[in-house]
């Protein structure tokens, strides 16, 4: 199929950014979305143009690296997939599709089409883990755990950080993100015994980083690649109401 | 497991080594668990397991079909931790360009900035390097696309030995090749072959016509199908070790009984697990893969059986280490898939998370400890000494270099020449005829790379062309020196199969008496050729005995 893409371009972080339409020919409709965008680049640089930067690493929608709008939309029409999960049959023949990068103010652009995601490490750094060392630790097997808890905190886990969620919401909160985080640790014995704390630490480092608030949308949810659901938000607005109302210690 | 390891490997790993990594696999998993990662639960809340390739025993703890991201997002919390700490400092989207040797001793690294292009210098009074495989050298392969061997390559380069460079794993799962723009293979986790039967038709004009699309999988009877692995290995069945299931289906393939468009492809169904445990049991244990697979091909798995083909995977090949994981440059080390160390000829299932959290968790730890015990007199090193200026410019001088030939062929245009020149003569099946071409193949390959290549862009920006075009100018010199391994190597080991050598059954025909070592080359200079040296393998506790699955 033949398409015309309208790709965000953009030299650096400081430079003023615009649209450039790009033409691309006989594309398989097996093909993958970021292989046709590899197709397009192959063909700037035979013609000594500069190619549309993009991320992109695992392929196959497991390390959260690629992040596109395509036509508005997080990772594409398609639901329950990355943008390299994507492939071609979705689109017809003649089509334009519009290519930007995430729009968030926490996500500033890097070039084209990449954006630095490094504020998702920091709100991880302020708190998504538990604090055990290295060696000594008791067996696996010594604090049971119920399934179903370790079947939701899975659910939660499958969260691979790409954004998408933010680059939904029209507030670019951050909350399924952060929330998906919380309720894994939460759900576990492991991780309960901090959770009063974790998730004081991690919503103030989310608001501090220019994420905005969750006006129940569900934006996130339904373009979330790995499905995860809006409850999790709740069960972060629960962790939190409780942690300020007995904590010890506030943040 | 210490003894499935060794003979999953074909008796080509060290011995101590992977005692020790069966010896802490269990810690493994108690620190996981402590740092929140959700495995699976059965009822009664303990640990669930299943079984394995390669193995008989159910002994694999998982988190469905994403064991291995979640055994990285518990490292990635943990790291994150510390660096929230300030007790780590973090340089991301760094790539490493040289390794710097001062008085004999790694003493640092240079990188380059991907973001700004700035050439950075960084000391230190030891150097590990965890940097993974080099899989990528075969262009289409399951690994990550920034997946690299540079910073391996120029620890080899600066000295240190490259141990079984030929060793590399075919995963025999993974999704088919379907066009010449494809740009990397999706593979489907090893777990599916747990309750997936493995067939192609056992006629031949069925299997033309399955070609052809005139006959569909489901239509042929089950009496016409060839489940081969459970036929040829009835006590492992479909549970066979990665390299005997990729070289299974590679012979039916190449017998023309080949399903999918291209005949290269094999099919895996799940229609007896489906009807003997209920689709919502298959869901819950494959659920993700299932509709990944979807995806990728437009097609149901719970109607249709998947179709699966062998795609590069791993490398069991590295940096030659000690026991205490130390190259033959003092204070430099290399943890996980960069080092050669546990796996031998041929890496079991599940293995590669384990040697990766065993090497960073418990043994590094420990092991360099004798290493900076001797260095505690010694003041941070300076970044200003000669040996660092010399490297960066080095550095710079290379990357001037490949921006200014501003040839005709994309960097691309190489890397997937590449990649085809080592899958049809380095792959699954080597002769000494296809190793020698390949040898000749990838020279010309390289002068034809430096003369004719185009670098678009300049270095002091986000330049992806630049960073492709530094992996493979060092890809084109690794894959030669895979190919001499795999020369000098007169018999078939694991992932290793040597057509020459071989049973009358078509099973890998070791050589123990001549080939029982591991080979560490040793970097002799440009155009020069590199050396072997020899360590021989020595089993004090189990018997070597022929593999057999059967």
């Amino acid at each position: 199929m033949d398409l015309t893409l309208k790709i965000w371009r953009q030299a650096s972080a400081k430079a003023k950014g615009q649209f450039v339409n790009y033409q691309v020919q006989n594309i398989s409709a097996e093909a993958s979305f970021l292989e046709m965008l590899d197709i397009l680049n192959e063909s700037l640089v035979a013609k000594g143009e500069e190619p549309v930067a993009f991320d992109h690493d695992c392929r196959e929608g497991i390390c959260g690296a690629c992040s596109l709008y395509i036509n508005g939309r997080p990772h594409g029409p398609d639901r329950g997939i990355t943008t390299c999960q994507m492939h071609m049959r979705n689109f017809k023949h003649g089509e334009t599709i519009i290519i930007e990068p995430w729009r968030a103010k926490p996500f500033p652009v890097i070039k084209d089409l990449m954006v630095d995601r490094s504020s998702f490490d920091e709100i991880i750094q302020a708190g998504g883990f538990v604090s055990v060392r290295t060696g000594g630790i008791p067996d696996a097997n010594s604090i049971p755990i119920p399934r179903r808890n370790a079947e939701l905190a899975m659910d939660a886990a499958a969260c691979i950080g790409c954004g998408a969620c933010v680059a939904a919401c029209k507030n670019a909160s951050a909350m399924l993100f952060v929330s998906a985080k919380v309720s894994q640790f939460a759900l576990l014995p492991q991780g309960r015994v901090e959770a009063q704390e974790r998730v004081q630490r991690m919503v103030a480092k989310m608001d501090e980083l220019g994420f905005g608030n969750c006006t129940n949308t569900y934006a996130c949810e339904a373009e979330c690649p790995k499905e995860i659901s809006v409850s999790n938000i709740a069960r972060m607005n629960r962790e939190f109401l409780s942690a300020k109302l007995i904590s010890h210690k506030t943040f | 497991m210490f003894y499935d390891t060794i003979k999953g490997g074909d008796y080509r790993a060290r011995e101590a080594n992977v005692f020790r990594l069966a010896e802490v696999s269990n810690s493994i998993i108690d620190q996981c668990v402590a740092q929140g990662v959700p495995f699976a639960r059965e009822y009664g809340g303990l640990l669930d397991n299943r079984s394995f390739g390669g193995a008989q025993v159910s002994r694999t703890f998982y988190a469905r079909g994403q064991t291995g991201q979640q055994l990285l997002l518990g490292a990635y919390s943990a790291l994150s931790k510390e660096i929230g700490k300030k007790t780590v400092k973090m340089y991301t989207r760094r790539d490493l360009m040289d390794v710097v040797i001062v008085d004999g001793l790694a003493r640092g690294i240079i990188v380059r900035n991907l973001i700004t292009g700035e050439i950075e210098r960084h000391s230190a009074h030891a150097v590990v390097l965890a940097t993974g495989g080099y899989a990528n050298v075969f262009f289409l392969s399951t690994n990550a696309m920034s997946s690299n061997g540079s910073a391996i390559w120029k620890a080899y380069k600066k000295g240190a030995f490259f141990g079984n460079p030929c060793f590399t794993q075919i995963h025999p799962t993974c999704i088919p090749v379907h066009g010449d723009y494809q740009s990397k293979l999706t593979l489907m986790s090893e777990s599916l072959r747990n309750d997936g039967r493995i067939w192609v038709p056992k006629k031949l004009e069925d299997a033309k016509k399955i070609q052809k699309g005139t006959l569909k999988a489901k239509e042929i009877k089950e009496e016409d199908r060839d489940y081969y692995l459970e036929r040829r290995y009835p006590a492992f069945g479909n549970l066979v070790p990665r390299d005997v299931a990729s070289r299974a289906a590679k012979e039916r393939c190449d017998a023309g009984f080949g399903v999918g468009k291209t005949g290269l492809a094999v099919y895996l169904d799940f229609a007896d697990s489906i009807k003997r445990l209920g689709k919502n049991v298959i869901e819950s244990r494959y659920g993700n893969l299932f509709q990944m697979y979807e995806k990728i091909v437009d097609e149901n798995p719970y109607e249709n059986p998947m179709m699966i083909y062998p795609a590069v995977h791993y490398t069991m090949g590295g940096i030659w280490v000690n026991y205490e994981l130390q190259t033959t440059i003092p204070g430099l080390f290399a943890a996980g898939e960069a080092n050669f160390s546990d796996h031998g000829a041929n890496r079991l299932g599940a293995s590669a998370l384990m040697q990766g959290l065993s090497d960073g968790y418990f043994v590094l730890p420990y092991t360099i400890q004798n290493y900076l015990a001797n260095q505690i007199q010694i003041p941070a090193i300076k970044t200003d000494l000669p040996e660092f200026l010399q490297a960066e410019k080095d550095t710079k001088a290379l990357i001037d270099k490949l921006l200014k030939i501003n040839g005709k062929n994309t960097v691309d245009s190489y890397h997937r020449k590449l990649g085809l020149i080592m899958w049809d003569n380095v792959g699954m099946g080597r002769t000494a005829e296809r190793l020698t071409k390949a040898i000749t193949l990838i020279q010309e390959l390289r002068t034809d790379f430096w003369k004719n290549v185009k670098v678009t862009g300049t270095n002091d920006q986000v330049n992806p062309e630049l960073e492709k075009a530094l992996r493979v100018a060092d890809f084109l010199e690794m894959g030669e020196l895979m190919a001499r391994d795999a020369l000098s190597r007169l018999e078939s080991c694991g992932g290793h199969f040597r057509e020459e050598y071989q049973t009358p059954e078509g099973e890998a025909l070791r050589d123990d008496k001549d080939f029982a070592f591991v080979s560490a080359w040793e970097y002799k200079g440009e155009n020069v050729e590199p050396e072997m040296h020899k360590e021989p393998l020595v089993f004090e506790f189990i018997e070597v005995k022929q593999r057999n699955y059967k």
